[in-house]
């Protein structure tokens, strides 16, 4: 009973954040703000994380393909696979609802417990769709970007590995990144970040929006944001992969 | 003028609200008064919208809000400026932004007329040069002013103000009430003001209703207050050592008249 009523909430929520906006050019710049807040400000966790996953990645593909039969740009196939399919889409996401869920979930949990979307209501604005429908697009928008961005960057973190140890050499790391290369893997990791992305900042939205009490509160919903939007994140994850790539 | 009539409101089990009618009216600072947990803010708060009654309406001069479809509620809260009890201030906007907020959203004004409707609203709150600010960066009390200043900034028929003195220093608290009373008579508008307050109640209040446990106990005006013969009234006005020796002192002149 108490999943059907929350779920219920949360497509009522849904339905008020996808109603007509009063003013386009307010929604322009919050659509810019929060660009950066939620974009912009997690290149950084995804630089860092991508680039020592992609070294590990490479190593860990040496220690399993030590056989002289095996080719070493076999290494390269690895890491681009191991990005393009799993990384740079499921694991990025997981990191950026901790990073980003948390953030929106205390954001409007606060805006909650301190009645500004109780002032925005009563101005007769359509808080829902204020707050929440800005960020929905800049996260669609901005998280697929992320995964090109951390494809790039891990590829680049096991490069610098077959440059300076000799797991094996620049040139066949490279040969195997172009190995059978399918395009289509790189359009099923940007189809599900885009699905990601609008669990992560709708799910977490739900739950500052509908935040109440104290600040305490605020942490729980937070907390609770972070949990609910990566347990969903993970379902449509094996859904999307049992879908999309056939 | 705001009719309230025979509204009722509950949580769960719990009867908040018990058939309450009162009439708030035009150009007049209306005070709800009661002590916490006496159902005043849930009052308030039925009364802008913010909670469904269970039963019974709510006129804004005639017009039944209760019975309104959710676009018709919309326009009329157009009519409403509220100053809530923390200002409840955007906090990622600056002081101009937070008071041109609603004239960006509402107005089909330029620019120019939008900076200076909020210079004007800014400075009728006597908060100048503040503009570029953000809430974390003042006070209390100058928070509570640019609160008022974004009520005020797209004229509204209706004020509705909760609890704004708390937390604030008792000069600052006076300073807010004299700036509330006199936005209402200088706009023509009906406000209503929530409070426990007692100093509240003697400088502004025009009409003064009081709520005891969800049920209207008393009304009148704040000079009817120290001679009132309501007991739960006067428990609560008279709370204070302060209140008490004025009563005495009050009932001491009555004696030797």
């Amino acid at each position: 009973m108490r999943l059907l009523y929350h779920l219920g909430r949360y497509y009522i929520l849904i339905s008020k954040v996808f109603a007509r906006p009063e003013r386009s050019g307010m929604y322009y710049r919050q659509i810019m703000r929060e660009l950066e807040l939620q974009g912009i400000n997690s290149i950084g966790i995804v630089v860092i994380i991508s680039i020592f996953v992609g070294a590990v990645i490479t190593i860990q593909t040496d220690y399993n393909i030590e056989s002289p039969l095996l080719p070493r740009y076999l290494i390269g196939v690895g890491v681009r696979d191991m990005l393009l399919l799993e990384f740079s889409s499921t694991m990025v996401a997981l990191i950026l609802a901790g990073k980003v869920g948390s953030s929106i979930a205390s954001e409007l949990g606060t805006m909650r417990i301190t009645e500004q979307i109780d002032a925005l209501e009563i101005m007769g604005v359509n808080s829902a769709s204020f707050l929440i429908l800005p960020k929905i697009i800049s996260t669609m928008f901005f998280f697929p970007l992320l995964t090109i961005l951390s494809l790039i960057v891990g590829m680049s973190g096991g490069y610098v590995v077959a440059l300076i140890t000799d797991v094996s050499s620049p040139q066949e790391f490279v040969y195997g990144l172009q190995y059978v290369f399918y395009p289509y893997y790189f359009t099923y990791a940007l189809k599900k970040m885009i699905v990601f992305a609008f669990i992560i900042t709708t799910i977490s939205a739900y739950h500052g929006y509908y935040a109440e009490g104290s600040s305490l509160e605020v942490g729980k919903s937070s907390t609770r944001a972070v949990v609910h939007s990566s347990i969903v994140m993970l379902m449509f994850n094996l859904i999307l992969t049992k879908l999309i790539l056939r | 003028m705001i009719e309230v009539n025979n509204i009722s409101k509950s949580f769960g089990d719990r009867l908040v609200l018990d058939d309450i009618s009162i009439v708030f009216e035009k150009g007049k600072t209306n005070l709800i008064i009661g002590k916490s947990g006496s159902g005043k803010t849930v009052l308030l708060k039925s009364i802008v919208g913010l909670h469904e009654v269970d039963e019974g309406s709510i006129l804004f001069d005639d017009r039944d809000f209760t019975s309104m479809s959710f676009k018709q509620k919309k326009q009329v809260r157009k009519e409403f400026g509220m100053l809530f009890q923390g200002a409840a201030l955007f906090d990622s906007f600056t002081v101009e932004e937070n008071v041109r907020f609603p004239l960006d959203m509402f107005t089909q004004m330029s620019y120019e007329e939008k900076i200076d409707r909020t210079d004007f609203c800014l400075q009728r709150v006597d908060m100048s040069n503040v503009n570029k600010l953000f809430p974390a960066e003042l006070s209390g009390g100058m928070r509570k002013r640019v609160g008022i200043a974004r009520a005020i900034a797209l004229n509204p028929r209706y004020l509705f103000c909760d609890e704004p003195n708390s937390g604030l220093d008792p000069q600052t608290a006076i300073r807010i009430d004299k700036l509330i009373q006199e936005i209402t008579t200088e706009f023509n508008i009906t406000t209503i003001v929530n409070t426990h307050d007692m100093n509240s109640v003697m400088e502004i209040g025009d009409k003064v209703v009081f709520i005891y446990e969800g049920i209207k106990c008393w009304e009148g005006t704040r000079d009817d207050i120290l001679s009132a013969e309501n007991q739960y009234l006067n428990d609560f006005v008279f709370a204070t050592n302060l209140a008490k020796t004025v009563k005495l002192i009050q009932n001491d002149k009555g004696a030797k008249d």
